[in-house]
């Protein structure tokens, strides 16, 4: 084996191993909180001293569980993540001593009601548009909310100093993942997209701290060295809804159709990571203004996906953009058209769609499809 | 040596060989295993060939040089067919596309719809099983002028449909024009959604029948053109493909 899979592995281990780690943690008094959305300012959490976790359902195993509270034609994110809770088959689920998520898509803030039967949740609502004053101000004061809940249940303080000692520490992460995503921006690709996306659901799962965002910056530093060059190979951007586990089949049809992801516009890559939160005396300001300016088509209008595709497409000189449609998501579907007219006019570059489920019955459509793409390009 | 050109679709398979100026053509019926239908079919070619694969079936033939998918090549096989051709309609058994091309016959944008059955040449099966006609005959025996109105959006329906329209007395000729009717307006709200350039070529096993074609016409108030060879344009497209690649490495 060679020392790139070593490394990709060591990521790979790390999700396993986080599980026993989060376990011990608990044990020894640590509070765990469950997130489900790239708007959670994780940054609070982490300055009420517990450790936040994402619960997206990525799995196609637990929805027909699912589905029998669900209606069918639903986002299978929803699916999956509510067929995990009330199946008991996700640790962190288990783990999680509050929920925290908002009020982005209809399916999702509908579910939580739901799940509220089963751990209680925290929802916080967020504001539908940046083209209001009041939204910032609005969001603002749910930032304080969350805070308020995290010290009432937690027993804990909050204090100024933690809380900027949080933006720090996340900043930092940022930055480390900007790294990581920046091995896809050489010519050619440093790593596969394949692999990114390992590597990516290897850091996820980790309590931030910062010796483990300097061991991570040396592996990056490691994966660089190592790197598996991807030539010739079209470079394409994905974008579109959360990617991850049984949707990793979009990223291996890519890279065996001759094409290789340099880029992850979604919520699984750069679309949070990109801006930093701005360390200054008012943190739960500048928390706001960062949580409400994240890319994702629940906000509308959704300018900020627009501008960070341009962007990514000349930054890392994109042949082609790919954009994942989850079935009966209704806010990326009905963006979808207006992306193509955007990618197509104002940026030169090809578009497609492919809209896919956590099922393995579309392997010999999306077979045809990003070929056809590919070969296209 | 020749360039041989596969098309392994859910009905038949095609076979285009090309020697670099004329196409020897052959069609047989996919059957339960395509692999097999493919090496009976190259049983009699003994020379040395460059094989391109193409079609639903592509990745279950062994034997190849390159596999291509079956939206290229049919974008490369219209060009051949129809040079003028902008956009390509093609109904296959199992999906139903859209593709647009520039004047070398490459592809610019397409669409494939293959989630449902409506809107595919399997929708057109079923009815004319339905009906216990003959597919093949469809010409010969719709020739109404008065379509029935097909409502259901989805092929599982509309068979149910079809029963009824069958049990309230309707006439066979006007059911099978009404399911062409809804196939071709399936098929049209595709084309909204890509756009189209003037020269439409009308491809895939289907092409075959001038009723649908007229259909067609009437619908989009548009010429729309299709060529004997039609059903082997993704063939004739692999072919071409298969023999600039053997050019390339010379
Ligand atoms: S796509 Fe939007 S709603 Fe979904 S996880 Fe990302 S930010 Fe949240
Ligand atoms: S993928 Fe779409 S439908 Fe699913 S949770 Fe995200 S925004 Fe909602």
């Amino acid at each position: 084996m060679n020392s790139l899979n070593k490394i990709v592995e060591k990521f790979e281990d790390a999700k396993r191993n986080s599980v026993v780690d989060l376990k011990r943690k608990k044990e020894n008094g640590k509070k765990i909180v469950g997130t489900f959305c790239a708007f959670t300012p994780k940054e609070i959490i982490i300055a009420a001293d517990a450790i936040p976790v994402s619960l997206c359902g990525m799995k196609n195993e637990p929805i027909s569980a699912a589905e029998q509270h669900l209606p069918r034609n639903l986002c299978p994110l929803i699916k999956s993540s509510y067929g995990h809770a009330i199946t008991d088959t996700c640790p962190y689920f288990y783990f999680s001593d509050l929920l925290v998520g908002e009020t982005t898509c209809d399916g999702k803030k509908k579910m939580y009601e739901y799940l509220n039967n089963i751990k209680e949740i925290h929802v916080m609502q967020l504001p539908q548009t940046l083209d209001r004053e009041s939204s910032l101000s609005y969001w603002q004061e749910e930032m304080k909310l969350l805070a308020e809940k995290l010290e009432e249940r937690f027993n804990v303080e909050i204090t100024q100093e933690k809380l900027i000692d949080a933006i720090r520490l996340c900043n930092k992460e940022r930055l480390v993942m900007q790294k990581l995503f920046g091995l896809g921006m050489n010519q050619p690709p440093l790593i596969s997209g394949y692999n990114m996306l390992k590597v990516i659901q290897g850091i996820g799962y980790q309590e931030l701290s910062d010796d483990y965002l300097t061991y991570l910056e040396e592996l990056i530093d490691v994966l660089a060295v190592n790197n598996q060059k991807v030539d010739n190979a079209k470079r394409i951007l994905i974008t579109g809804c959360p990617l991850g586990a049984d949707t990793e089949k979009v990223v291996r049809i890519v890279e065996q159709s001759g094409g290789a992801v340099v880029a992850y516009e979604n919520c699984t890559g750069l679309k949070a990571k990109m801006e930093l939160v701005k360390e200054s005396s008012d943190p739960y300001h500048a928390l706001a203004k960062k949580y409400l300016n994240i890319g994702c088509p629940c906000i509308s209008p959704n300018k900020k996906r627009f501008k960070m595709i341009e962007e990514l497409i000349y930054e890392y000189n994109i042949d082609g953009v790919i954009d994942v449609i989850l079935q009966s998501c209704h806010p990326y579907s009905v963006e979808t058209y207006g992306l193509k007219e955007f990618t197509l006019k104002e940026c030169q570059t090809p578009y497609i769609s492919v809209e896919t489920d956590y099922s393995s019955s579309d392997l010999g459509q999306l077979m045809t499809r990003i070929g056809a793409f590919i070969e296209m390009l | 040596m020749n360039s041989i050109g596969i098309d392994a679709g859910s009905t038949a398979v095609k076979l285009a060989i090309y020697d670099g100026k004329e196409f020897d053509l052959r069609i047989r019926p996919t059957g339960w295993s395509p692999k097999e239908t493919v090496s009976k079919m190259l049983e009699d070619i003994e020379n040395e060939k460059y094989i391109v694969t193409t079609g639903y079936g592509r990745m279950s033939i062994a034997n190849y040089d390159k596999r291509v998918t079956e939206i290229t090549c049919h974008g490369k096989g219209a060009n051949y067919l129809r040079e003028q051709t902008r956009t390509i309609i093609d109904i296959g058994g199992q999906d139903s596309k859209i593709i647009r091309v520039n004047n070398k016959g490459q592809v610019i944008d397409f669409l494939m719809n293959d989630k449902c059955a409506a809107g595919t040449g399997k929708f057109l099966e079923m009815t004319c099983h339905l009906l216990e006609k003959d597919i093949r005959d469809l010409d010969e025996f719709v020739n109404s002028t008065n379509p029935a109105n097909i409502n259901a959006m989805c092929a599982v329906f509309a068979e149910s449909e079809i029963i009824s329209l069958l049990a309230s007395g309707e006439r066979l000729e006007d059911i099978a024009a009404g399911v062409i009717d809804s196939i071709v307006k399936r098929t049209l709200s595709l084309i909204g959604r890509v756009g189209f350039d003037e020269d439409i070529f009308f491809s895939g096993g289907l092409s075959r029948s001038k009723v649908i074609r007229k259909c067609f016409e009437n619908t989009l108030k548009k010429k729309i053109h299709t060529h004997k060879h039609s059903q082997f344009t993704g063939a004739i497209g692999a072919a071409l493909i298969g023999y600039e690649v053997m050019l390339k490495e010379d």
